[in-house]
């Protein structure tokens, strides 16, 4: 029974998902029950009462009020239990306690920013302590997205020009996947994120010093790391193809030539600028639609980035 | 109709009204300009026909797609243009005009005993409103497309390139075709029902076209007024929806479902209102509970104006609307348990055939039964916030538009298509074809409630490797489906090239439309038929010795 459990709805990530779990698994059950009862009369009746002979007459049942009664209030009595059982889940699961950590969600054109009470921010990376309530606060700086973390059975649209919370307590130590839930244009569905759910100590450490594997890897690993978890692989290829946004392929050392009529030659100072203020240069031929990253990058994550274009001849 | 009381010769006829309606005038003129409400249902069918092959075409091209994570035979921009056609298409060019514009516009009058709609001309004139809509519609895709999704969401709407506004106004326009239809019919209704036939001796069909039509006029105003209120936003820069024009997104999805929910019903009840024909038919028996399923019809229509919020638990409306709209929305289960299981005891003691209309028809109750049931996980708050906008909502509203309403349309195209063009179709073949549409579109959609349960959300163009054993089977059962439509396809088509051969009763039903020659006469009824007795007297010789 766990298994089939755990085969429609994948893992569970915390309490509430069980809940959740158990309200779905009762109603998968009254569903088969009630369509078994379907298939049984109408193949029992149909079949029973086949056409033996052509032009019979039929007896006259023209209602039975009992019956009638019988098939409506059923349903309304067991519908009524369902409601109040999934209203009150919800409720439960939207009253985010007081001792919960308030992270800042902001969704945009394709990814998730988070900004940590002591100031820290992340792309594509969310880090909570395991066992402790959260409440996200999130908002959108263009289109309807919608924060979905499939493990926690949460979801809420993020609306731009609004501030909406989504609360769960997460008790599965380990990664879980976040998806963008409303549809929002071209990279929708690479609108991805990681939700790591850290020990304690892990997570404070984290808080501190950032991804631990940015003090030892090679910066063009740092460089590869940032370009798919932060959002870059969403608009810029590195096989040279054209996407939202130029190639990374060859850029270093290239001519870009401006929508402005000026032109450079890609150097460290184009890429640290074009990061943090994309608006600034447009090369011709594409939108402006770049967001900032500005804030978003440790410096060992900017030189990573650097290294890694230059990589990419 | 089981006595149909013959009077006397009302007035003499002149021949050519003898004629049936598909020889009465030749040539492209005679039909263009022509104010039978049969010809005109005609035109319609096959303008939706033509329209249901374009969605389907472009269904097969979003399943085609999903074979593969990543790119396989589109980029990104064209999947999510296809998918929003798709959408559009099916929803207010096939399946808002399939059953009543085309089907019903042919055998309501007729049902009723009656020579025509209340008003022909306008019913004229809403097909040059569909026609005028589905060619700005098909303008649109030419002239970039529309990637916004059917239900037009903003601000993503008001802010994406593309033919959007034209689109846009393509759905404004069909909305007036819909509601032209809707006044004509209800006025129909209420005026044109032969001498003697009460409300209550109706055949069911015609409850359920009333109720839809009473939607499609009280409710489609308010699509008309939301639509315009997009196309002011986005061509003129006035802020209603958009937050930084200082206008609110969430508002837009309120208006969009107030119509939206509705026009759920306005696909369903149609649906329904086949099934309570073709069951009693195929089962020579009384339908069981006339009276209750008339009523659930419109209990259905009103409860659908009150429900819209059930589409928003996620959007960040107020916890106390969600709670509301949850618990309205599951009122709705109960006119559906009570029709299901009307039409199941309907073939208790009956004698049941199993031509092609009836199993489309049983199809019905069992797909019907699997969208209803799984309606149920939706209406429910907690469950839903996991399964919004996921594969589970599209397997859902699949199994209730698709596998309930077009099935049922399915029924009733083969129900009525030897009184609509006085031939009958290839019964095997139809029976092979309806068993590859009920595998087919089961293998396609139940693994997407897996899917869905598993969180892959929709509208996706890439996935998960995990999710994409299922994302194949889904796709290998869209080609059986396929398959079961080419098929029809032809064996409808191969019966047009026939003789006529179709008696005027094949099915020996007790309704009207069938005590009429197939193809019926230009002015329906040699006279016009006074009424004595209910619509499914089957308990009784046909016409106590009255008439055939």
């Amino acid at each position: 029974m766990d298994s089939l459990k755990h085969w429609m709805l994948g893992p569970q990530g915390s309490a509430y998902a069980n809940d959740v779990d158990v309200l779905y698994m009762f109603l998968v059950w009254l569903s088969v029950f009630f369509f078994a009862l379907i298939v049984f009369l109408t193949v029992y009746f149909a079949w029973k009462y086949r056409r033996r002979k052509e032009g019979v007459l039929t007896p006259n049942i023209s209602h039975n009020l009992a019956l009638e009664l019988l098939w409506s209030i059923i349903p309304l009595i067991i519908v009524m239990g369902i409601f109040f059982w999934g209203f009150n889940d919800y409720v439960r699961a939207s009253v985010p306690p007081n001792d919960a950590i308030e992270i800042h969600v902001t969704g945009k054109k394709w990814l998730w920013a988070f900004e940590y009470p002591d100031g820290t921010r992340t792309i594509g990376n969310l880090h909570v302590p395991v066992n402790r309530p959260v409440k996200l606060i999130l908002t959108s700086e263009d289109v309807l997205h919608d924060f979905y973390i499939p493990s926690m059975r949460q979801k809420t649209d993020v609306i731009p020009g609004r501030f909406v919370d989504l609360t769960f307590t997460p008790t599965v130590a380990g990664r879980h996947q976040v998806f963008c839930a409303e549809y929002c244009g071209k990279s929708h569905s690479d609108m991805m994120a990681n939700l790591f759910v850290d020990s304690p100590e892990v997570y404070e450490k984290w808080l501190i010093e950032g991804d631990p594997e940015l003090q030892t890897m090679p910066p063009v690993e740092v460089g590869k790391m940032v370009y798919e978890n932060k959002g870059c692989n969403s608009c810029h290829s590195i096989d040279g193809s054209k996407n939202t946004g130029p190639s990374f392929k060859g850029l270093y050392g290239r001519v870009e030539k401006f929508t402005d009529g000026t032109s450079i030659t890609v150097d460290d100072n184009y890429i640290v600028e074009s990061i943090n203020n994309p608006q600034a240069k447009i090369v011709t031929g594409y939108e402006p639609v770049m967001p900032t990253f500005q804030g978003l990058l440790r410096i060992p994550e900017m030189r990573g980035i650097i290294a890694y274009i230059k990589e990419l001849k | 109709m089981a006595d149909i009381i013959t009077t006397p010769h009302i007035s003499g006829h002149a021949d050519h009204h003898d004629v049936d309606y598909l020889h009465d005038g030749k040539g492209l003129k005679s039909w263009l300009t022509t104010v039978d409400h049969k010809r005109i249902g005609v035109m319609y069918l096959w303008s939706i026909l033509f329209m249901f092959f374009l969605g389907g075409v472009f269904a097969m091209m979003i399943r085609l797609e999903l074979l593969t994570p990543k790119e396989t035979i589109m980029s990104a921009e064209t999947y999510n243009k296809v998918f929003t056609l798709h959408g559009a298409i099916m929803v207010f060019l096939f399946i808002i005009p399939s059953v009543p514009a085309a089907l019903a516009n042919f055998v309501m009058p007729l049902m009723l005993g009656a020579k025509d709609v209340a008003f022909p001309k306008l019913n004229l004139f809403s097909w040059y409103i569909y026609m005028a809509g589905a060619f700005i519609a098909v303008a649109a895709m030419v002239t970039g497309g529309v990637d916004t999704g059917w239900t037009f969401y903003t601000p993503y709407s008001t802010t994406t390139d593309g033919s959007v506004a034209l689109m846009t106004f393509a759905a404004f326009v069909l909305g007036f075709s819909s509601i032209l239809t809707g006044v004509n019919f209800i006025a129909t209704i209420h005026k044109l029902r032969a001498p003697g036939m009460g409300w209550f001796d109706m055949p069911l069909f015609c409850w359920g076209i009333y109720a839809t039509a009473l939607i499609q006029v009280l409710a489609t105003p308010v699509l008309a007024i939301t639509l315009l209120l997009l196309l002011m936003e986005r061509s003129f820069g006035i802020g209603i929806f958009d937050p930084k024009l200082g206008g609110d997104p969430v508002l837009f999805q309120h208006f969009f479902w107030f119509y939206s929910h509705p026009a759920v019903y306005i696909m369903i009840l149609p649906g329904m209102a086949i099934v309570s024909e073709i069951i009693p038919t195929f089962s020579q028996k009384t339908i069981f509970g006339y009276r209750a399923i008339a009523f659930s019809s419109v209990a259905i229509a009103l409860v659908s104006f009150i429900v819209w919020g059930h589409h928003m638990f996620t959007s960040g409306q107020s916890q106390l609307a969600s709670a509301i709209f949850s618990f309205i929305t599951f009122f709705v289960a109960v006119p559906s348990a009570i029709k299901t299981f009307n039409w199941i005891v309907t073939m208790y003691k009956g004698s049941v055939a199993f031509n092609a209309p009836m199993l489309y028809a049983l199809s019905f109750l069992l797909l019907f039964g699997i969208g209803g049931l799984t309606g149920i996980f939706l209406g429910a708050v907690s469950v839903d916030i996991h399964l919004h906008d996921t594969y589970f909502v599209v397997a859902h509203f699949h199994y209730v538009m698709m596998g309930s309403t077009v099935i049922a349309f399915l029924g009733g195209l083969h129900y009525w298509w030897p009184k609509m063009f006085g031939r009958m179709y290839s019964e095997p073949a139809a029976r092979v074809a309806c068993a590859l549409v009920f595998i087919g579109f089961n293998a396609t959609f139940l693994p997407q409630f897996v899917l869905g349960s598993r969180g892959m959300p929709r509208r996706y163009y890439n996935y998960l490797p995990e999710f994409q054993a299922l994302h194949q089977a889904s796709t290998v059962g869209s080609w059986i489906l396929g398959l079961g439509f080419l098929i029809m396809a032809g064996y409808l088509f191969a019966s047009l090239r026939k003789k006529m051969d179709a008696p005027a009763n094949p099915w020996h039903s007790r309704t009207l439309e069938w005590q009429t020659s197939s193809p019926p006469i230009t002015h329906n009824f040699h006279e016009i038929p006074a009424v004595g007795g209910g619509p499914y007297d089957y308990y009784r010789p046909v016409g106590n010795g009255r008439n055939a």
